[in-house]
């Protein structure tokens, strides 16, 4: 582009610095409003229809919002997802526990810090599948240990009562491995000399961490909350691994369920399955919003 | 540095520490030995109730060989390079574009451009499960590696964009502005002065980006039906259907799946670790 001698190499030169930006932009924001901008709004307007993704649409206005207020398995999933989203924040006081036990210079530490956040490099279907074999009554290491212990032995995915719990375990594992790693980063970056001088005043153990060491590690705390809530809500990969939903559907979560109704063998309810993929949606744009005003004011400092 | 070393504690502590260290270790990572020694141990364990014991021989070669042998897994994991690897150019590709028009230029949507960019990466796939499996269909490119690959290459623009957004930033802009006094044109400037500079976070971001692709579970069920296109997590998952409590081939098959990004963090730990912990120190 430097070596055109015509006309426009003026209007180039003149508009260089207002066009450039945009079109060093255009093929990422192209793709990224084909594939991401564009779908949210169409999963909007399906979650009107009634459509099985192949035949005609039929519009029928808010009537799959009213069918979802009436389904048991809707309120299972929800609450399932509140359960998730509970739990799961204890990866990130777990993770810090975990850092703070690992934050020492002994020798080969850097060996167990690395073996520690094994892990997350896993992916979830691995995870899944490990846990399934861990749970796995008669054969499993856990249900081993709980037989051994209490004389008892559970059968934790097939019963109700635990099976979304030890799902959510699975998903700790990783999780907790994560926001280690992040708590560690932001142990070594805390400022020494402050250290030293609130050890000098007195400050010891509990009262240090609380004062001095969590108040800098506040980016790292509002990163680990963040990908630990958008984590929780995004659980897919361990539900349909483990328990496809079961047993009985108690261990749906709204993914899967949007998932089974939109692409399974019962059937391809894709407004209906729509209409639960914009619920969890808006349940997801509470704690972006939330992410985006904090990342807005810390750019508005800078 | 917090907490006190253990070099300054008392010998008491020091021994404890040694000990707990390498205990708490093994109780971290329980699961994952349990599977990697049932992935060696021979059928015949299993079936004789053999299930914690020491396995009563080797029998690794047997199962990987099996596992290769008799399931397409060989086929899945070449589909998840063919996958992953276009996706980590793609995405890191068009991400060092738009990250220096949104760290160098300043215009009235730059921030709103951001952060639709960054909001985008955290939403629920869900949302976009319908209208992208529609398109790809209406595309030809259900069921296709292709379909695949531009999909994750436009979710993953999202997060890559913060993240080199992020790092351009923190470069000296001075930089810029003399090259700009001097008359060098933008795409110069982007290609000769800032894109030398930003290999480190290239490096970073790549392998980020394979894990995360490499571990997809969700696209890869919801764009893809059959084996000739099934990258491994998709293909791990229906061969567990056919190895119904043959747990030493589920447990040797979750190994062989879990290599590649296990062996890429192992290469590249400083670069991994660089990515994920990114605003981790600095917000």
């Amino acid at each position: 582009m430097s070596s055109t001698v015509s006309p426009t190499s003026g209007f180039w030169k003149r508009n260089q610095q207002r066009l450039a930006p945009w079109l060093f932009l255009a093929p990422g924001m192209i793709m990224f409003a084909i594939y991401v901008i564009i779908p949210i709004f169409q999963s909007i307007w399906i979650s009107f229809y009634d459509w099985d993704g192949l035949g005609p649409k039929t519009w029928i206005g808010v009537a799959n919002y009213v069918e979802l207020l009436d389904d048991e398995a809707f309120y299972t999933s929800l609450k399932n997802n509140i359960l998730w989203l509970v739990l799961y924040l204890l990866a990130v006081p777990a993770g810090l526990a975990v850092a703070l036990f690992l934050n020492q210079t002994v020798a080969g530490i850097r060996l167990y810090k690395s073996l520690f956040f094994f892990p997350f490099v896993i992916s979830q279907v691995v995870v899944g599948l490990i846990f399934t074999w861990f749970y796995a009554p008669d054969f499993g290491l856990l249900s081993a240990l709980i037989k051994t212990l209490t004389g008892h032995s559970i059968a934790i995915l097939a019963d109700e009562r635990y099976v979304t719990l030890g799902i959510i375990a699975a998903g700790l594992w990783p999780q907790i491995a994560y926001c280690m790693i992040l708590y560690l980063t932001g142990l070594n970056n805390i400022n020494p000399e402050q250290v030293e001088a609130a050890r000098m005043d007195g400050a010891r153990g509990w009262s240090l961490l609380w004062h001095i060491i969590l108040p800098q590690l506040g980016p790292a705390t509002f990163i680990a909350i963040v990908v630990t809530v958008i984590g929780a809500l995004r659980s897919f990969d361990l539900v349909s691994i483990m328990t496809d939903g079961g047993p009985y559907g108690s261990s749906r979560v709204l993914s899967f369920y949007m998932y089974e109704q939109a692409l399974s063998e019962y059937g391809y309810r894709m407004g209906y399955g729509a209409a639960i993929a914009v619920v969890l949606f808006m349940i997801m744009m509470i704690f972006i919003t939330l992410f985006i005003v904090r990342m807005l004011m810390r750019e508005r400092h800078a | 540095m917090f907490p006190t070393p253990v070099q300054k504690a008392s010998p008491w502590v020091r021994h404890a520490y040694t000990i707990i260290l390498p205990v708490a270790l093994i109780v971290w990572l329980l699961p994952l030995i349990g599977v990697a020694i049932t992935s060696v141990r021979p059928s015949s364990d299993l079936a004789a109730g053999n299930y914690f014991g020491m396995p009563s021989r080797f029998a690794g070669i047997d199962n990987y060989t099996a596992v290769f042998r008799d399931s397409p897994i060989g086929w899945y994991i070449l589909n998840s390079f063919k996958v992953t690897i276009p996706t980590v150019i793609g995405a890191v590709g068009l991400a060092c574009l738009t990250g220096f028009a949104l760290a160098v230029y300043k215009f009235r949507a730059n921030l709103l451009i951001f952060f639709l960019f960054v909001a985008g990466n955290f939403i629920p796939f869900q949302i976009l499960m319908v209208p992208v499996r529609d398109m790809t269909l209406k595309a030809g490119l259900y069921d296709s590696i292709s379909g695949l690959v531009l999909f994750h290459i436009a979710f993953q623009t999202g997060f890559c964009t913060l993240f080199m957004r992020n790092f351009i930033t923190s470069l000296p802009f001075a930089l810029i502005e003399s090259a700009r006094v001097e008359g060098v044109s933008e795409w110069r400037i982007f290609r000769y002065i800032v894109l030398p500079l930003m290999r480190p976070a290239i490096a970073a971001l790549s392998v980020l980006v394979f894990t995360f692709i490499w571990n997809d579970y969700f696209w890869a069920t919801v764009l893809v039906q059959g084996q000739h296109a099934m990258p491994v997590t998709a293909g791990l998952y229906s061969l567990n259907g056919q190895w119904i409590a043959a747990w030493h081939l589920v447990s040797a098959g979750s190994i062989v799946a879990a290599m590649p990004p296990v062996l890429m963090f192992f290469l590249m730990q400083r670069h991994f670790i660089a990515g994920l912990t990114l605003g981790a120190t600095k917000g």
